[in-house]
């Protein structure tokens, strides 16, 4: 294990200055008006970061199908957690049968 | 590898195969983590589509700035983590020492911007609670974005504690010499569950401080 790691010391170096110089993107674009994709900007900003810190800085890159695995896993879950809870509380006054929706009085 | 028999648990083939089992435990233990904060980051969802107005209001009072420096802080922290695991693998016991400690520190000043964040909040009423104004006004939404603001950075704050003591712990190790021989992976591990700290505030930080501020 110990022989490739000198390789990387330039890598992680990058991955760091990507990632505060993407910091302070996030930061300028939420400054200026996109309209409706602020929100998802940012998001998306902040998951190239997470994948970056992931892949690099935690060595996922460089791990085993196991690894890759359990951190997938993780991952998998969360979007079932929120695609299942948003699509529920976002979608509660598509039809007025099903009630309001949460916040409106 | 025989001079590494000490770090061979006896139920591990080899020193690959304890690794591999290690990363795995590390892993699996991230993933409860994942879920934890998920659950949070759900609520923030449903309640931010539910008051989105009130939400960005209470956002703007928190300085962006700020939080910007902060997340630098914290990614800086996991810049110094890389480089303690780097001289871990190389069994440096000196620079082991050096940038477990950077990263401490790193993480003392993300912590202390925070408290000073948190004292203002006081001073302007902004604690969720009887006491509770925003603007002068109680009973508003905005309370419920301060609820989500201080439980989330709360028990992302007491995550980067515990992380702190355990580097503390393992950087006294380091200088008594537990590193100096390979297939040691505690600082690895750690590492693991540093950048996953990282992680939750690489999306806490827009969620929370930079809700339409387009309009300011």
């Amino acid at each position: 294990m110990s022989g490739h790691e000198q390789s990387h010391m330039k890598l992680y170096f990058g991955v760091f200055v990507t990632l505060l110089v993407l910091t302070f993107v996030t930061v300028w674009i939420a400054e200026h008006d996109y309209g409706a994709f602020n929100t998802p900007i940012a998001l998306a900003i902040a998951s190239f970061k997470a994948s970056i810190v992931i892949l690099y800085f935690m060595h996922v890159r460089w791990s085993s199908r196991v690894t890759w695995m359990a951190a997938g896993i993780g991952f998998v879950f969360l979007v079932i957690l929120l695609g299942f809870t948003l699509s529920d509380y976002l979608t509660r006054d598509w039809m007025q049968i099903y009630g309001p929706a949460l916040g409106s009085r | 590898m025989s001079s590494s028999h000490g770090a061979l648990a006896h139920h591990f083939e080899s020193l690959d195969q304890q690794r591999e089992a290690h990363t795995l435990g590390m892993w699996a233990f991230l993933v409860t983590e994942v879920m934890f904060f998920g659950g949070l980051f759900a609520g923030y969802a449903v309640y931010r589509h539910a008051y989105y107005d009130a939400f960005a209001r209470a956002s703007n009072h928190l300085d962006a700035h700020i939080g910007g420096i902060n997340t630098a802080v914290l990614i800086g922290s996991s810049f110094t983590m890389v480089l303690a695991v780097h001289a871990a693998q190389r069994c440096k016991k000196i620079q082991i020492f050096v940038w477990l400690w950077a990263t401490i520190i790193l993480g003392g000043v993300f912590l202390g911007v925070k408290y000073v964040e948190y004292a203002d909040k006081w001073q302007h009423h902004l604690i969720p609670g009887p006491n509770f104004q925003f603007e002068g006004v109680q009973g508003g939404h905005e309370q419920i974005f301060f609820a989500f603001y201080f439980t989330m950075t709360g028990l992302h704050a007491f995550h980067m504690v515990i992380g702190a003591v355990i580097l503390a712990w393992l950087s006294v190790l380091a200088l008594k010499g537990r590193f100096d021989q390979p297939g040691r992976n505690a600082v690895e591990m750690i590492g693991l569950y540093w950048h996953f700290v990282d992680l939750v505030w690489i999306f806490l930080f827009p969620l929370l401080y930079l809700i339409g501020r387009h309009h300011a």
